[in-house]
């Protein structure tokens, strides 16, 4: 079994943080462009879409940490990584939703919708796949889970005013639509990179 | 080789594993739907207006097939042919809808009235009402950016001469349009009626005159001369009891300003009916 890394509160909190704000799964990974430009028209839906990212994530990884390191690690096959984490992800997401329904209707109305859209979404198998690569162990790896889906949030709920305020302007007839929208995101992404090492040297 | 066969037994087992217990999982947490409601969906136009009361066409749908007492005809842009639908799938009488229409309560546009500034803002009525009540002189009226003509699934609402106009004959009455409009000037009205007050501004009579020439100025001779009785002027603003009227016309050739309007409205319905 390989070296797990373990972290002390101050380790975990950099951890959350850093996910947050440095290592962006949107605006500094470019895993998950999809649903951010997708469903980060409205507010309600973009915080929606990020609250379901949420959820899936931290459920992904407390599924599949466990996977890895006692029943693929052992037995060798660590390389099947991606096709199981795939499997079980999808399996789970739509274990939640038949669940949800079952016994919370109201979140499900409000979920529900995104549910399906995220079940094999890059950005919740890339932070499970990232977890095991970091060696983080099972606390840093929900942390960080959790740190990711905020980003994720933190993310759609920006770029979803950014959005609206491109709405109303008048841009350039050959811009309009998802070429202005793109610029758009390249520039909020840039804007995230000002975030780059301030965490590390913030807690140091 | 071995390896490979593990792999693979390895990755079925978990396969079959989840997919064991999604079975499980679906028919131990199965919840119970309506073997009806999809069909009373997919009767139902699914422009989610709103028109009907409920929570666009699902919370129709779904009120329906919970409660026997609420009504089929509540669907107005459907009108009769989905009252008829929901009538035959729920085994209940069949009612007829009441067709109607937007209308909107003002014709100021830029021959009667003008504009007390030049606006360059946002191009839509919420925002240029937030700037001294729109850039027209009368705050009351029609702003002209076509917020309304936005929201309209039938594209009926046209901006014309700065202000808005709907074209009843293509209105299915799903009164998206009402609630747009930042000053409240579109509201439903059967569509049998033929006589409309178009003005909404509630100043005294030499106000109103002094911004728009088309404005009701509350002098009150509809109200002496309608030969039913059907209008009374409250706020200095006419308006008509549709129960009295006859549509005999009368009041809107003894208007002062015009702002009576005698005209066919007739929603998309009733001309789709006629031909």
């Amino acid at each position: 079994m390989t070296e797990l890394a373990h972290f002390d509160f101050k380790g975990l909190v950099i951890i959350l943080m850093s996910a947050v704000f440095v290592n962006n799964y949107v605006l500094s990974k470019f895993l998950g462009i999809c649903p951010f430009l997708g469903v980060s028209k409205k507010l309600d839906q973009a915080t929606g879409m990020s609250i379901a990212v949420i959820v899936v994530m931290l459920f992904a990884t407390a599924v599949t940490w466990p996977i890895q390191y006692y029943l693929l690690n052992p037995n060798g096959m660590g390389y099947m990584q991606t096709i199981v984490f795939i499997l079980v992800i999808a399996a789970l997401v739509q274990l939640v939703e038949i669940a949800l329904k079952k016994y919370v209707p109201s979140l499900h109305a409000t979920l529900g919708v995104y549910l399906p859209l995220i079940t094999t979404n890059c950005a919740v198998l890339g932070v499970t796949i990232l977890n095991i690569d970091e060696q983080y162990d099972f606390v840093a790896s929900m942390v960080n889970s959790l740190g990711s889906g905020l980003g994720f949030m933190l993310a759609m709920v920006l770029f979803a005013g950014v959005r609206s305020r491109i709405e109303n302007c008048e841009a350039p007839e050959a811009f309009k639509g998802l070429p202005i929208t793109l610029v758009a995101a390249s520039i909020v992404s840039v804007s995230f990179f000002g975030f780059a090492g301030v965490i590390e040297n913030l807690f140091s | 080789m071995n390896e490979i066969y593990y792999a693979i037994i390895a990755v079925s087992v978990i396969g079959v594993i989840c997919a064991v217990l999604l079975a499980v999982a679906s028919k131990v947490m199965a919840v119970k739907e309506d073997e009806r409601f999809p069909a009373i969906r997919a009767c139902l136009p699914g422009a989610n207006c709103g028109a009907c009361g409920y929570a666009g066409c699902d919370g129709y749908a779904k009120a329906l097939v919970e409660d026997e007492n609420v009504k089929t005809n509540l669907c107005i842009p459907g009108a009769d042919a989905v009252s008829r639908q929901l009538s035959e799938l729920l085994g209940v009488g069949f009612e007829d809808v009441v067709e109607q229409v937007a209308v909107i309560k003002c014709k100021g546009d830029c021959t009667v009235t003008s504009e007390k500034m030049d606006y360059y803002g946002m191009k839509s009525c919420a925002a240029a009402r937030l700037l001294y009540g729109g850039m027209g002189k009368c705050t009351y009226g029609c702003i002209g950016l076509g917020d309304c003509a936005k929201v309209c699934p039938n594209n009926a609402i046209c901006l014309e001469n700065g202000i808005a106009h709907v074209d009843t004959r293509r209105c299915s009455g799903c009164g998206m349009c009402t609630k747009t409009c930042p000053n409240h000037l579109i509201s439903l009205m059967s569509d049998v009626e033929k006589m409309l007050v178009t003005c909404s501004n509630t100043e005294k009579g030499a106000s109103v005159r002094g911004k728009c020439s088309h404005g009701c100025i509350g002098c009150k001779k509809c109200a002496r001369e309608c030969p039913v009785g059907a209008i009374t002027v409250e706020n200095n603003l006419a308006s008509i009891d549709y129960d009295k009227c006859t549509d005999c016309g009368h009041c809107a050739e003894i208007c002062v300003t015009g702002c009576i309007m005698h005209e066919d409205f007739s929603g998309i319905h009733r001309v789709k009916a006629a031909e």
